[in-house]
């Protein structure tokens, strides 16, 4: 990489010891892309390790070695969900397994983002560009951002410009106010190598097309065609949700940091085919190849008849209207069934900025999801089941990303929400 | 016989092992996250998606993949699984390494003195030849020498 004088002299340790490890590990980080030179951040960062796992040590390690050495992020940034177990029902053993055992540093981790510049203490979300929680980009903003989600929603749906950072590193470009310069940064790293065509019947589940999708380019970006006729030309609210959970699951099934969508995406709306890439392959998909896929992800439960005790809806965090469109959702389906309260334990997670406006603003949605027996929680529901403890549990989930990582069965949101109510299968 | 692939050295080194194969893209945090929370001594490969290594031994082996995906956690995950002693001795990479491989075998060299060897580029006809338990040499200018069946 090319360095200016100024960068040159934080390398040599002018600036101290700290801040010469970050810029010497971004330089590397930027040498193994072809990098010629830094761009200047120009939005708050969003981090993706909220959480003070004992494991974890090296990273609060380097935290500790930042913190000494006196440096600061240059804007204040959110971080994912924090490992926060209240209201979800976990058991006297799952609590001493999370607080002791698990999630024993989380305190001393939470005192050293906010060392580093955290945003506030309701900081904690997957989804910081919900407008509750404000860490909303600008189109062609450059970002240091990690978290798969957010990082593909910026890039895709907003139009601002972040690579695929890993935890730390994107730390590292907000503390610099600097990042290299290469791929999604760049005109050329936007440009799609694929053409998805969606041939489906109806609108396809979210989570199972971005899986689809992700499955198939990896870390390829994609320009989809065919959702139009489904979604409309307006990036509305809902529309903006959609694409939430369609690319978490391209990005955690895949490594989708940025895709295309016809007519609607910003960059597409504006440059439309001119982001295809010469050569570009074309991927088909219909409804057998959705229904393909989705009979490829593997079921781990011991016992695949099981009952299942646990249903997660939320991941990533649920938007405000999304909370409100599952409320309804879970009223028709409780009333459909004849019944009062959800069978089984059920948790929707959002944001706490989000909750608190769904709690102050929706009293009368709020009311209901008591009344039927939700839980509504800020944390993550990945957290949660990454121990021995729970992931022998048969848990249920919408979420594709969730599926992915832990032992949690995957079921569309029409499905998920009938076996919620009646409590099995 | 064995064969030569000649790759780029991202984190460079010399290195002799024993080979793990993944065809599709190896999730980081799926991989390593059971063993790692679990404090285990070695890492068994904890992805359920991943048919090629899903519960095989990665500690010490030179795993070759074509890129990593999944979590942005991937490369804080490397760093720690270096920094635990626990992690593959050698990543090699048929495609160009990914920001998140890149990440963790950097900050794994910079921030703990560890070493996770990583070469890149090293071509699809790498990934068609080089089987589980082939033993595979790492030169530090990313030649790669994979002794055949």
């Amino acid at each position: 990489m090319r360095l200016t004088p100024e960068e040159e002299a934080i390398l040599n340790g002018e600036q101290g010891e700290s801040l010469a490890k970050v810029m010497k590990t971004l330089v590397l980080y930027g040498d193994a892309f072809g990098a010629e030179k830094f761009v200047d951040v120009t939005g708050p960062s969003h981090l993706v390790t909220s959480f003070g796992l004992n494991v974890l040590k090296p990273v609060f390690a380097i935290m500790d070695e930042l913190i000494a050495g006196g440096v600061k992020a240059k804007m204040p940034f959110t971080v994912d969900p924090r490992p926060d177990f209240a209201n979800i029902e976990s058991g006297l053993l799952e609590n001493l397994v999370f607080k002791k055992i698990m999630y024993g540093m989380q305190e001393a981790y939470d005192a050293q983002l906010a060392k580093l510049g955290l945003k506030n203490s309701n900081a904690y979300t997957c989804t910081c560009y919900h407008e509750e929680v404000g860490n909303i980009p600008k189109y062609g903003d450059i970002l240091s951002w990690a978290e798969s989600s957010a990082v593909v929603y910026a890039n895709s749906v907003i139009g601002a410009r972040s690579n695929r950072n890993s935890g730390i590193i994107e730390l590292f470009g907000a503390i610099l106010g600097k990042v290299p310069f290469f791929d999604l940064l760049t005109d050329e790293g936007r440009q799609a190598k694929w053409v998805v065509e969606v041939k489906t019947s109806k609108l396809p589940e979210a989570q199972v097309l971005g899986s689809t999708v992700g499955m198939k380019v990896m870390e390829d970006v994609p320009y989809v065609k065919g959702l139009g006729q489904f979604l409309g030309s307006e990036l509305t609210g809902g529309v903006k949700d959609y694409l939430k959970d369609f690319g978490a699951a391209a990005a955690s099934n895949g490594a989708v940091g940025l895709y295309h969508i016809e007519g609607l995406t910003p960059e597409a709306a504006e440059k439309g085919e001119g982001l295809i890439a010469e050569g570009a392959k074309t991927y088909v998909i219909d409804d057998a190849e959705l229904d393909r896929v989705k009979a490829s992800y593997p079921v781990i439960w011991k016992n695949k008849e099981t009952k299942p005790v646990r249903c997660f809806i939320g991941c990533p965090h649920l938007s405000y209207r999304q909370l409100d469109d599952w409320v309804k959702k879970f009223g028709a389906e409780l009333q459909k069934q004849g019944k009062t309260k959800v069978g089984m334990i059920t948790v929707f997670t959002a944001a706490p900025d989000v909750i608190e406006r769904f709690k102050t603003e929706n009293m009368d949605a709020y009311g209901k999801l008591l009344r039927y027996g939700i839980k509504l929680s800020g944390f993550c529901p990945l957290m949660y089941m990454n121990n021995p403890l729970a992931e022998k549990k048969p848990v249920i989930t919408n979420s594709n990303k969730l599926r992915t990582y832990t032992s949690a069965r995957y079921y569309t949101d029409d499905e998920i929400v009938a076996i919620a109510v009646k409590g099995g299968f | 016989m064995s064969r030569v692939f000649k790759g780029r050295p991202v984190v460079a080194g010399a290195i002799s092992c024993e080979a793990v194969v993944s065809h599709g893209g190896f999730n980081t945090l799926a991989s390593f996250q059971k063993s790692a929370l679990m404090k285990k001594k070695q890492v068994i490969c904890s992805d359920q998606n991943n048919p090629d290594l899903y519960n095989k031994l990665l500690t010490g082996k030179a795993v070759c993949l074509p890129q990593t995906i999944g979590s942005t956690t991937g490369g804080m995950v490397l760093h720690a699984v270096s920094a635990m002693g626990i992690a593959p001795a050698a990543m090699l990479f048929s495609k160009h390494i990914d920001s998140l491989a890149a990440a963790g075998v950097i900050l794994a060299s910079v921030w703990t003195g560890s070493k996770i060897v990583a070469v890149d580029l090293l071509g699809d006809d790498f990934l068609e030849y080089v089987k589980d338990g082939m033993t595979l040499s790492v030169a530090p200018d990313g030649t790669v020498t994979v002794d055949g069946e």
